[in-house]
């Protein structure tokens, strides 16, 4: 999941060469803006068939590949 | 005590001059921008006071005082006078929120450019439109930003320099890219400043209307008297303020407020570089003790959001003034900003147009929540007959706001638009716009726009540039873009699209169609829901009825539906 994330992070947010691991700053880092936030969780509901409250999508929760796994996987159960 | 002290005296004896007067400017002499804002400070005593103190979003800190400020503008100012840029060239900085912006603003302005900011977040397509309307001459911009720019270098023949900031050393640029390392340019002390006229053009920012492309707003260096003087009055700004707009200086707070204002007044700015994260403002304001805080009511309703658990953990008692600007601050979050911080958030109104404070709270003057308070002293602003063009003469009717034309910081002109120029003024006064009424104490309360631009986060979306892109899409035969109501950005923007035959709707290809115009236009622009449908309404001679789809999504009464095509 990490992986599929990241790339998709990568391929659609990201402009240049900037190294994205799962841990670097989405949100606060300003590789995700809060705008286009509302397409990563489009992305992420299409992609593991669930659906986030937008109350849980915050930019805390978005922050990084891996705080975003952790919260689809909580949507996963 | 405030520095507007009383606003009724002020109303009665106020003058332009008085701006004038503290900023030592007689009319008919040089007047710079750029100088005003480091040299003067300087010449002022103050060269060693901090001027603006930066953080990224990785926490590094840079700090520069007035004299750090006046001399680094002058690098940049000589670099490009080096480079061949000419005075009224334009010069786009296409920059993160980066003390280049900051200082490279600065020094476009002393060299006699004109600063061209754009929105770092633009899409190719976006920033084409801005850069091949003003025939831009160079771009300043990190190499983070340079492939948009370089995929469009080809349609640009005028543009003759793509200025990167941070290249990396030994790599290679293409044709018409230099290198430009501010810290380790060569440092100017002296630079002769370009003898601009209160007339000359300084800024050209970019707002959307309802139709056509985006229009170019000319100002001039003589706006600084009004920038500085609203800076002061409703800002509150005073010496020993440590001040922090929130605003990007890719939009035109940035740059009235979080550069011109701010550094004319010679106050410390703190400028943060990072996302938005409630924890992470809040830190920001502890660690730095800032005192006056201009943000925006998106941000504010964020904060609200987030929850007053998190205030808890932060000492924000330095913050001594707030106020807030973009679009109407709703009264929830005046009456919240006075529980939770102890202050409300005074609403600011004004547009790119206008380049400065037009109506405004003010500090010591009872606040009403949720209005958007009253005109600023030599700013003669009611509400019109959307159709006479006259002021009603009772108060409580919904018009449109009208202003007086010929405060300092008025736009000059649209660029190369003086039609559309024109059509902003009517029976003698400027229309912002908006609609609004005037209560019997003189209170603007807002009502909506007049058009069907959309306001996110206090941005203005042209719904005409977002359908332009949808119908570059491989799949999307016509397309309607209205405002939705939205929380948190007051309105987002939502498309109704039909398709071409052979595509079918799905969860993909909304996805797909989202982001192809976040990256043709901008994240702001970028629909935050698609709906698919068979038709869309349009009257009988084939124009999509906007109204119909925006009357839907606020739930609001359809109206005549007589020209409607099949009713």
């Amino acid at each position: 999941m990490q992986e599929v994330i990241k790339k998709y992070v990568i391929k659609e947010y990201v402009e240049d060469d900037t190294e994205v691991t799962n841990d670097t700053p989405l949100i606060s880092g300003g590789i995700v803006d809060s705008f286009s936030m509302v397409s990563l969780k489009r992305f992420l509901e299409n992609k593991y068939q669930i659906s986030i409250p937008d109350d849980k999508a915050t930019p805390e929760a978005f922050d990084s590949v891996n705080k975003i796994c952790m919260l689809v996987k909580e949507y996963l159960k | 005590m405030s520095n507007i002290k009383s606003y009724h005296e002020r109303i009665e004896n106020f003058d332009w001059k008085i701006a004038e007067k503290e900023l030592d400017y007689e009319p008919g002499n040089v007047i710079n921008i750029g100088w005003y804002c480091s040299d003067r400070i300087c010449q002022m005593g103050k060269a060693d006071k901090p001027g603006l103190i930066w953080e990224g979003s990785t926490g590094v800190e840079k700090r520069y005082t007035y004299n750090d400020i006046r001399i680094n503008s002058n690098t940049i100012a000589q670099f490009l006078k080096d480079l061949g840029i000419n005075p009224e060239d334009r010069v786009c900085l296409f920059l993160d929120k980066i003390p280049e912006l900051y200082i490279g603003f600065l020094g476009i302005l002393k060299m006699g450019a004109i600063a061209q900011p754009l929105f770092s977040a633009f899409g190719d397509e976006s920033l084409f439109i801005r850069l091949d309307n003003a025939q831009t001459t160079a771009i300043i911009t990190q190499k983070k930003h340079a492939p948009k720019v370089r995929k469009i270098m080809d349609k640009m023949p005028y543009l003759k320099h793509l200025i990167i900031v941070d290249a990396d050393p030994g790599k290679p640029l293409a044709d018409r890219e230099v290198a430009f390392d501010l810290a380790k340019a060569g440092k100017v002390d002296h630079f002769d400043i370009y003898p601009t006229t209160a007339e000359s053009p300084s800024v050209l920012h970019y707002t959307s209307g309802t139709t056509g492309q985006p229009k170019g707003v000319k100002h001039v260096h003589y706006s600084l008297i009004s920038q500085y003087l609203t800076a002061k009055w409703v800002l509150d700004l005073q010496d020993d303020d440590i001040y922090w707009c929130t605003a990007d200086p890719g939009w035109v707070t940035g740059t009235s407020y979080g550069i011109i204002g701010a550094f004319s007044n010679g106050v410390t700015q703190c400028v943060l570089d990072a996302g938005f994260s409630a924890d992470n403002w809040y830190r920001f304001i502890q660690k730095h003790r800032i005192t006056m805080w201009y943000s925006a009511p998106t941000a504010i309703r964020s904060l609200m959001k987030a929850g007053e658990e998190v205030i808890k953990k932060y000492d924000l008692s330095s913050l001594r003034h707030l106020a807030s600007v973009g679009e109407p601050l709703n009264s929830e979050a005046v009456i919240w900003s006075e529980r939770v911080f102890g202050k409300p958030f005074l609403d600011t109104y004004w547009q790119t147009e206008t380049g400065s404070i037009m109506i405004s709270n003010y500090p010591g003057m009872k606040i009403k929540p949720g209005s958007m308070g009253k005109p600023f002293p030599g700013i003669t602003a009611t509400v019109i007959h959307p159709e006479t063009y006259e002021p009603f003469n009772e108060t409580g009717k919904i018009g449109l706001i009208a202003i007086r034309p010929g405060w300092p910081a008025m736009m000059r002109t649209y660029w190369k638009n003086e039609e559309t120029y024109r059509k902003k003024f009517q029976n003698g006064w400027y229309l912002p716009g908006d609609r609004s009424s005037i209560d019997n104490e003189g209170y603007f309360w807002f009502v909506g726009r007049d058009d069907d631009v959309i306001n996110t986060g206090g941005h203005l979306v042209s719904p005409f540039e977002v359908e332009s892109a949808l119908l570059e899409h491989l799949a999307v035969a016509e397309s309607a873009v209205v405002a939705k109501p939205d929380f948190v950005n007051m309105e987002v923007v939502k498309a109704f699209v039909t398709l071409k035959p052979g595509f079918i709707a799905s969860k993909d290809l909304d996805l797909d169609i989202m982001n192809f115009v976040r990256k043709k236009l901008s994240p702001l622009a970028m629909p935050q829901e698609i709906e698919f449908i068979d038709t869309l309404p349009k009257t009988r001679s084939g124009k999509i009825m906007r109204r119909i789809l925006h009357a839907k999504e606020w739930g609001e009464e359809i109206g005549d539906t007589s020209t409607l095509e099949n009713d």
